[in-house]
């Protein structure tokens, strides 16, 4: 069968400094077939499909491309033998017209005219509509990503890797998104599908190899093995799953927002368009939409970032909507943004420092305009041993933690400042499995202790496990919140594709 | 009236003369900025241009080799901008300024002794009877072939800049490092490239500021023509054309503010002399407040280091 296979990898390792990425990896990726590679965040899927694509060279092992010895040194020369990448974080340049950027990532151009042509007959022909001239920056997430498939689409693949594709997409996209998918390896194109979502997994792939801590652990067919099996194979241990406490009482309304409007601080940024909703002691909101909806714009206006009219955001009755971040602290409210490496912490400040930036009001850390350092160094240690944040100690700078050891400090930092309101977006993004776990029930833990909590995620899984209320933003507004209990995918899906009109009539039935 | 003993034609024609150096290092910086690089350094260059060129077109006694040697002395004083800050990543904005002071103090180094010699003169282009038109003759037949090289290269930035796959690839670069790197771009090798075209053109700049405009040598001659050419790549929010209205239109100021201190204008010298840099101020704010088109038109990786590590 050796003959058969369009790639072959064997024995591949890759190391950097401290970290063994990759270690004698080996697969074999069938024409026609969709294979997933399965794995936790850090178990290596990203360094070997770097290798696959010429963006990493390995340091051993060999690789097979239709039989030939097969090296990329560049990306150009794994697009020139048939390899095409759909990346997870876009590799898409906003301010460019989408022609441009298809241009961008194609070996010889056409004339814009031709490509804008040829993109509309492509994009049309696997049901995914692209105006060639619209500026990229004004697209959303899931067209966005239409156009890295176009562009990939453009230049024949052979084999197309798709990395976690489907974490900005709707319900519905990601129907759209598979149908395609199936229709590609139904004309013989090889697809090497990452993610660590293993119902998708099992709805799509045709075979499965897993990853942990750099090694192949285990290959298999999806379809014939359970979420659970799969999960294991990929954690390496059962996962218990997260408890909630008996669910207290709902108690006095401890945010209320009302008739929230604002416009985005950024260039392409979402406006929030009249917003309304309450959180009540111990409930958890989750606030479930496709990134660049608002999300960013929604927390920096609860956190106190974008100030408005006192009575738009409403602190325990009380009108903050003017505050900024250090006075709505002290009021009981404090906010964990989703970019860890410059919004939500200073990156070259210690652990320490960090803690003491968004501690210093409810720990008090000030006296008489002095910082207590002791009392902070206090502080960070108390929560690197709270949240198993694995690092040697509060003296590191927070750049030097990786994604997953990192939120958890920062989660901790705002769960431990004996909150009333607490607001995170993506609590758990880039967080392996068993930190994600802790993170959850952390959250569940202070909502029990009568926190009202604000969740903002892409992640929907994880939005129906913790959440008590439902709502979607879409295009910056919000819509109804509604009892998560008894919500189906389907009703998800359909707030989450904008049908104003049903959120209209919504409202006025209530 | 103000205006009485200004000929509007000799005013116009001297404006395009002007805005000549202003032109050529604002068109540099803008394809650099295109980049997402942010050299401070334009001043610096400019200078060194200026020295340079004077140098070699007086040891020569060729205005062209002066010029080509005021292009490469730019272009040399920018490679060190270029390794600092795409190779060893320091910051732009300091390693900027340090060029310019920098070039400041090796220009007058460099001078010492060329003070009160004159150049070999440049002559207009000989476009026969066509310059004798009235009105049209000396505004658009009466100069020498820098000029219209320098709307030549205007075009022809504009040309690559917007219809060229090597334009955007340029674009590409500076409105995200990372993506175009990911999509087998190098970054840092464009980046040094477009330094060193920015280099050249403010050293051109300079030494046509120094062998046509002055022309001779005197410590500083550049007085701030650096810091305008920066200011108006903003105020054309990165678009060749518009660097071609706003540098004769700082142009045309300076001009204009010579010519009303020569009619006797009531309004004190000191006023007149700062008019171009209270204007380029007052542009910027006005271009910088909201966040308009202006905004959005940036590079958006502008002054960011890169390293393919990250």
């Amino acid at each position: 069968m050796t003959g058969g296979d369009l790639l072959r990898v064997e024995g591949v390792g890759k190391t950097y400094p401290g970290v063994r990425a990759n270690e004698d990896v080996s697969l074999t990726i069938a024409p026609g077939e969709i294979h997933a590679l399965l794995g936790e965040n850090g178990a290596g899927k990203s360094t070997l499909v770097k290798i696959i694509y010429g963006l990493v060279r390995p340091d051993e092992g060999r690789m097979l491309l239709n039989g030939q010895p097969y090296a990329p040194a560049a990306p150009r020369e794994a697009r020139a033998r048939g390899v095409a990448m759909v990346f997870q974080h876009f590799s898409l340049f906003e301010a460019l017209s989408v022609a441009e950027n298809v241009a961008l990532g194609m070996e010889d151009a056409p004339p814009m005219r031709e490509l804008a042509a040829r993109i509309r007959v492509v994009s049309e022909e696997y049901g995914l509509p692209l105006d060639p001239s619209r500026r990229v920056g004004d697209l959303s997430a899931g067209e966005r990503q239409r156009v890295e498939i176009v562009r990939c689409l453009l230049q024949n693949p052979r084999l197309l890797i798709m990395d976690e594709p489907t974490s900005v997409l709707t319900p519905q996209e990601v129907k759209i998104l598979f149908a395609t998918l199936r229709k590609l390896a139904a004309e013989g194109t090889s697809i090497l599908y990452i993610s660590h979502k293993l119902e998708e997994i099992r709805a799509l792939c045709d075979r499965a190899t897993v990853l942990r801590r750099g090694r192949v652990v285990a290959e298999c067919d999806p379809r014939e093995c359970s979420a659970a099996q799969l999960a294991e194979m990929m954690v390496g241990q059962a996962l218990s799953p997260t408890r909630r406490t008996v669910k207290a009482e709902r108690g006095r309304i401890v945010l209320g927002v009302s008739d929230l409007s604002v416009p985005s601080p950024f260039a392409f940024g979402t406006a929030l368009k009249d917003i309304r909703f309450t959180v009540a002691r111990g409930e958890i909101l989750g606030v479930a939409g496709v990134a660049g909806n608002g999300q960013d714009e929604l927390l920096m206006a609860l956190s106190g970032e974008i100030v408005t009219e006192p009575d738009r955001v409403r602190i325990d009755s009380r009108p903050a909507g003017d505050l900024g971040p250090d006075k709505r602290r002290a009021m009981g409210l404090v906010a964990a943004p989703e970019d860890r490496y410059g919004h939500a912490a200073a990156p070259d400040m210690t652990l320490t420092e960090n803690a003491f930036l968004t501690g210093m009001v409810r720990r008090g850390l000030v006296s008489r305009g002095f910082v207590r350092w002791r009392a902070a160094r206090e502080f960070a240690r108390q929560i690197i041993a709270d949240y198993d944040v694995r690092t040697p100690g509060p003296d590191v700078a927070a750049r030097a933690l990786s994604g997953g050891n990192l939120q958890k400090f920062l989660i901790g930092r705002e769960l431990e400042q004996a909150p009333d309101v607490i607001v995170i977006n993506q609590p758990t993004w880039g967080v392996d499995a068993a930190a994600a776990a802790a993170i959850r029930q952390a959250i569940l833990n202070r909502a029990a202790e009568g926190a009202g909590v604000v969740v903002i995620s892409q992640d929907l899984d994880e939005l129906l496990e913790i959440s008590d209320r439902f709502a979607v933003l879409n295009e910056g507004r919000l819509t109804r919140p509604r009892t998560t209990e008894g919500l189906t995918m389907e009703e998800i899906g359909l707030m989450m594709g904008g049908a104003h009109g049903m959120e209209v009539a919504h409202h006025a039935q209530a | 009236m103000l205006f009485g003993t200004i000929d509007p034609v000799t005013l116009v024609a001297a404006l395009i003369v002007a805005s000549v150096p202003i032109l050529l290092a604002a068109t540099g910086e803008l394809v650099v900025e295109k980049a997402g690089v942010l050299n401070l350094g334009v001043e610096g260059m400019m200078i060194t241009g200026a020295i340079g060129g004077f140098i070699i077109a007086v040891a020569t006694g060729s205005p062209a080799m002066g010029f080509l040697g005021g292009a490469i002395a730019g272009a040399l004083l920018s490679l060190i901008f270029a390794f600092l800050t795409q190779f060893l990543l320091t910051n732009q904005v300091a390693t900027g300024l340090a060029l310019t002071l920098f070039g400041l103090g090796l220009s007058s180094l460099l001078g010492q002794g060329y003070n009160g010699i004159k150049p070999p003169a440049t002559h207009p282009l000989p476009f026969g009877p066509l310059a004798d038109l009235p009105v049209l003759g000396p505004i658009l037949f009466g100069h020498d072939l820098l000029v219209y090289l320098s709307v030549a290269l205007v075009a022809g930035t504009a040309w690559v800049m917007g219809r060229t796959r090597l334009g955007l690839i340029i674009r590409a670069v500076g409105e995200n490092h990372d993506a175009a790197h990911s999509l087998g771009y190098k970054v840092v090798r464009v980046r040094v490239l477009c330094i060193l075209f920015g280099g050249a053109m403010a050293g051109l700049g300079g030494a046509y500021l120094s062998l046509v405009r002055v022309p001779q040598w005197t410590d500083g001659i550049t007085a701030g023509a650096g810091w305008i050419a920066l200011a108006i790549v903003v105020f054309a929010s990165w678009r060749p054309w518009r660097v071609l209205l706003g540098a004769w239109l700082f142009g045309g100021i300076s001009v204009l503010q010579l010519n009303l201190q020569a009619a006797g204008s009531a309004i004190p010298v000191e006023y007149l002399s700062m008019s171009p840099y209270l204007v380029t101020i007052l542009v910027l704010v006005v271009m910088s407040s909201g966040r308009g088109r202006a905004a959005v038109n940036a590079p958006a990786s502008l002054g960011q280091g890169f390293h393919a590590s990250q």
